[in-house]
């Protein structure tokens, strides 16, 4: 009997030992973790290298994300409680951040940061009364088109309110030949309803951002707007899938305009026939009488809650955004500066393809922030998608994105009564 | 004497399953059980940081995830998996089998190790490597095709091929699994069996039909049971090789499941597709062991 | 009569070969310099073989952690399971207690239940127990191992009843009987089994990368994944972390084939 019971206890010694491996690896120790995505994650090293951190200061560690893995793995590291210190977040996953009480707000000390910034930028990271990250770099998204194309319909440039900008569409179709349009607008993306709606004023949401406001006349005026460009055939009702390859597409003259962001200016230069390298152009979004809006993106560095030492953090973050850092930082990746003096400093605001993303962004509108805000536009995509496909009027299309809203933000207005949401 | 001899047994038969079963309980049977409970509740990101945010929401998640076209895409697609992978894989492992058996074959068990390794295999690893051969340009896979006159496929690329392109990987990953089952099976039956069907006459195809066949019947309903389900459990495969793309054509359900749960955190949505797909495997399980019971076997 | 052999062993050699020729491939362009795979038509072998994919993944991508945490975490996994399930196995093959055929027929039963139905639950539980982010908490599945149960225990039904009463009437108590007569006998199971949680857990992949959230513990097919996100171009890299994730258990199995395919014969033939 006596082996029997050592076997147990052997058994059951094993159990203590699971929180002990546990506790090894979960803290490394002294030194700061940043966790950063993609590109950013790949230049940082040489960026902190650049940096002369003084001496004595923490070992600072980058972990990176893959784009596509980033946002379990935040949400994994807050119910593990495995988060660093810093780390780059998405602008649109603030709100999440910081409704779970993930991130700290900025402190006063550290504002300063926030001078010199597009407004709509950091509005977009004000939630309740307080800020909770600082932008890093900024993206928008607005309309690159062909310039020969426009040429040909007796344009510059497209116009920039919604009336002129629709006649020329219609003149650079009918120059373009049978068979092709104007403009690309793929039917299962987002992106572009949403453009339209904000530059018609749209404010999406109502009710502390706990219902929706998809039947007010600015948003039905943006879906009108939206069919009509599919009804008027300058836009294929076609999905980005079904676009084999955006860029032959675009260069065979299938449509003249797209919308994108920044990172596409390399792919552009990258992909297009050099016969076209010059025949390309980039134009702030059309609005109902003049320039439109558009949402600011990007993404800003934020310091974890409950990190032990939140002043050495915050003094990394304001030398990651120090004007000279930012400076290196563009060089290094491309992304567009979030301070101001750095476009200056860096030349794009006189690059003819990069300075209408500031005039953009100078007319962006930070987005209703509560984090089911992603699976809300998401639905209002499909809907959007059907009524282009013409299973929904214009009015019908607004009530059933307003009743999809409502269900998903359900559970907001239970916690807004309870006093539980922020 | 004895009966002292009987409770000692009887006391050392649990203190040394005790531990095992009490890890089974902790690990397994409550997980499982706590599912269920789960997936009537709305338990979410907020409620990871609070617990106060969490509600019983009754038949709630059930319901939405009827409504959620994204559940019926990869509810469909995991089907066409179990549609079209079970009879593809099976045939595969008893064309291997039966070649691996032939009294003609020389050194039998290097072959048979040779189809076996890749189920050994990490599965992370060769996706990877798949992923390479599979590539539209410079893949394997086309330049092979490209010899006998096959324009290039957009095998992970394309919504139409994407499902076959995994089908072929998760083929060539475990059919020799089934195909050491069948090897055992095809064993047992007689050789002469065989030969006086082959001395009266009958062809491959005959005697296929008429003696293999049936002899090995019970293990191909075995086969395809573990196949059934191993189709049901297809994650890693679209997470590495094709992340759910393109256009949602290789999201299966497990792959939904880790998406609901772990990605957005709906955890009591994530608990409901997990229970829904218990019950799949559950009721296809037990189809085929009626089946099997009627036929006699197992 | 030759004719026949040489058909068939060829035909056989040629489907052995386009098995193993993606394992062949990786380790071919495993060795090649960057870029040099991505040509038509694909290069089967390196113009210039060089190991400088191998020693770029151990200096900049850290591999050798991952391959250390690999070790690590499937050795503990194969340790545990067999601490846990040996015993456990020979219990409910030899030993008459009450409720041993209810609890068995249960376990039987509950084979058809896929580990992932209680993934979600499992992470709330352990993160109430602190093993969210941690080895622990990588290595828990592996000890609720029924399947080890139930092939120790179809094992130990072939042991003779006399020889364990045999030693009971010699005054050995039971723990004596299952470490000195039950577990030589048990040695070829034994070595199946280890086998096949060591393989099981080093090429595991859903539950540690759920449970996983720091990079510092990954093991290697989580790193290799979220690697191959991140550097999709880079082929020959990747080919190179493919060979390292995979050669380990491979060697392994072909060292220890004939444990492997027999145990996976006794589990099949379910009860």
């Amino acid at each position: 009997m006596q082996v029997t019971r050592r076997q147990i206890t052997s058994a059951l010694a094993a159990l203590p030992l699971l929180p002990m491996i546990g506790s090894c690896g979960a803290q490394n120790g002294d030194g700061l973790t940043i966790w950063a995505m993609g590109n950013e994650a790949a230049s940082l090293p040489a960026l902190l290298k650049s940096l002369d951190l003084p001496a004595g200061a923490q070992n600072v560690t980058v972990q990176p994300l893959p784009w596509t893995a980033a946002h379990e793995k935040l949400l994994t590291g807050f119910a593990g409680n495995a988060l660093p210190t810093i780390g780059q977040v998405g602008n649109s996953w603030i709100a999440e951040m910081a409704a779970i009480g993930a991130i700290e707000p900025v402190p006063a000390s550290a504002h300063a940061l926030l001078d010199d910034q597009f407004a709509a930028v950091v509005d977009t990271n004000r939630i309740a009364g307080q800020t909770w990250a600082v932008p890093w770099y900024v993206d928008t998204r607005l309309q690159f088109y062909r310039k020969d194309m426009f040429a040909r319909a007796g344009y510059e440039a497209p116009p920039l309110d919604w009336a002129g900008w629709k006649a020329a569409l219609n003149r650079v179709k009918a120059a373009a030949g049978d068979g092709n349009y104007a403009v690309l607008l793929p039917v299962n993306e987002f992106e572009q309803l949403l453009t339209i709606a904000l530059s018609a004023g749209a404010r999406l949401l109502r009710d502390r951002n706990a219902r929706g406001a998809f039947s007010d006349p600015a948003f039905k005026a943006a879906l009108a707007f939206y069919k009509s460009l599919f009804d008027e055939k300058l836009a294929p009702v076609v999905s980005a899938t079904q676009i084999s390859n955006i860029w032959n597409e675009f260069a065979r003259g299938f449509f003249s305009i797209f919308t994108s962001g920044p990172w596409t200016i390399g792919d552009m230069k990258r992909r297009l026939p050099a016969a076209l390298q010059d025949k390309w152009g980039t134009a702030p979004n059309p609005g109902p009488n003049g320039v439109g809006s558009a949402a600011p993106g990007g993404s800003s560095l934020v310091v974890f809650a409950g990190t032990k030492s939140p002043d050495a953090a915050w003094d990394l973050v304001a030398r990651l955004l120090a004007p000279s850092a930012q400076l290196k930082f563009h060089q290094l990746t491309g992304d567009l500066p979030a301070r101001r003096a750095v476009w200056r400093e860096a030349g794009l605001v006189s690059d003819p393809v990069v300075a209408p993303f500031a005039t953009q962004l100078e007319h962006a509108t930070a987005l209703p922030k509560v984090p089911e805000w992603e699976r809300i536009v998401t639905e209002m995509q499909i809907v959007a998608e059907r009524m282009v496909r013409g299973q929904y009027g214009i009015d019908e299309a607004a009530a059933e994105i307003d009743r999809r809203a409502d269900r998903l933000l359900e559970k907001r207005r239970w916690m807004l009564d309870k006093g539980l949401a922020l | 004497m004895s009966a002292v001899r009987r409770i000692r047994e009887a006391r050392a038969g649990w203190a040394m399953s005790s531990p095992a079963l009490a890890a089974i309980a902790l690990f397994f049977v409550f997980p499982a059980i706590a599912s269920l409970f789960l997936s009537f509740t709305d338990f979410d990101i907020y409620a990871l940081a609070n617990l106060d945010n969490l509600r019983f929401v009754g038949f709630q998640n059930y319901a939405r995830l009827i409504e959620n076209p994204l559940f019926w895409k990869a509810m469909t697609n995991t089907l066409l998996f179990v549609a079209v992978g079970t009879p593809f894989i099976v045939a595969l492992s008893l064309f291997a089998a039966m070649l691996v058996n032939s009294r003609w074959l020389k050194w039998r068990p290097l072959w048979r190790v040779a189809l076996f390794a890749p189920y050994v295999t990490t599965l992370v690893a060769t996706a990877v490597v798949w992923r390479y051969l599979l590539h539209t340009r410079y893949g394997l896979v086309n330049y092979l095709l490209s010899l006998i006159g096959i324009p290039p496929i957009d095998w992970l690329g394309s919504p139409n091929a994407s499902l076959p392109a995994i089908l072929i990987f998760v083929g060539w990953k475990t059919f020799g699994y089934n195909m050491i089952i069948f090897l055992a099976a095809l064993q047992t039956v007689p050789r002469e069996l065989d030969e006086a069907a082959r001395i009266d006459g009958a062809g491959w195809w005959t005697r296929l039909r008429h003696v293999t066949l049936p002899a090995i019947a019970p293990t191909a309903l075995l086969v395809s049971v573990l196949t059934v389900a191993g189709m049901f459990q297809l994650f890693a495969e679209p997470y590495v090789m094709t992340q759910g793309g393109p256009a949602q054509s290789t999201v299966t359900i497990l792959y939904f499941m880790y998406e609901e749960g772990f990605k957005w955190w709906n955890l009591g949505s994530g608990a409901a597709v997990a229970f829904l797909l218990f019950l799949c495997i559950l009721a296809v399980t037990l189809v085929q062991l009626r089946l099997a019971r009627r036929g006699g076997a197992i | 009569m030759s004719a026949r052999h040489w058909t068939v062993t060829l035909l056989a050699a040629l489907v052995a070969l386009l098995t193993i020729a993606p394992l062949l491939w990786m380790l071919s362009v495993s060795f090649m310099a960057p870029g040099e795979a991505a040509q038509f038509p694909p290069p089967l072998l390196p113009a210039d073989p060089s190991l400088a994919n191998y020693r770029t993944l151990f200096s900049t991508f850290g591999i050798g952690r991952f391959l250390a945490n690999s070790i690590l975490v499937s050795t503990l996994a194969t340790i545990l399971a067999l601490i846990f399930t040996i015993p456990a196995g020979y219990a409910f093959a030899k030993l008459r207690f009450t409720g041993r055929d209810a609890t068995f027929r249960l376990l039987v039963a509950a084979l058809v239940v896929p580990g992932q139905i209680g993934m979600l639950p499992l992470f709330l539980e352990l993160k109430a127990m602190g093993l969210v982010n941690s080895y622990a908490g990588a290595l828990v599945p592996w000890l609720a191992g029924i399947f080890g149960i139930f092939l120790v225990r179809q094992y130990c039904l072939s042991i003779p009843d006399e020889m364990l009463e045999a030693a009971r009437i010699d005054g050995a108590s039971e723990g004596q009987i299952l470490r000195r007569i039950v577990l030589p006998i048990l040695a070829p199971i034994i070595v199946t089994l280890a086998l096949f949680v060591f393989l099981g857990s080093w090429n595991d992949f859903m539950w540690p990368l759920i449970i996983l959230a720091d990079q510092q513990l990954y093991t290697l097919p989580v790193a290799l994944a979220a690697m191959s996100r991140e550097h999709v171009q880079d082929n020959e890299l990747m080919m190179a972390g493919a060979v390292v994730t995979t050669l380990p258990v491979l060697i392994l199995f072909l060292a220890l084939q004939r444990f492997y395919l027999t145990g996976l014969l006794t589990g099949s033939v379910k009860g």
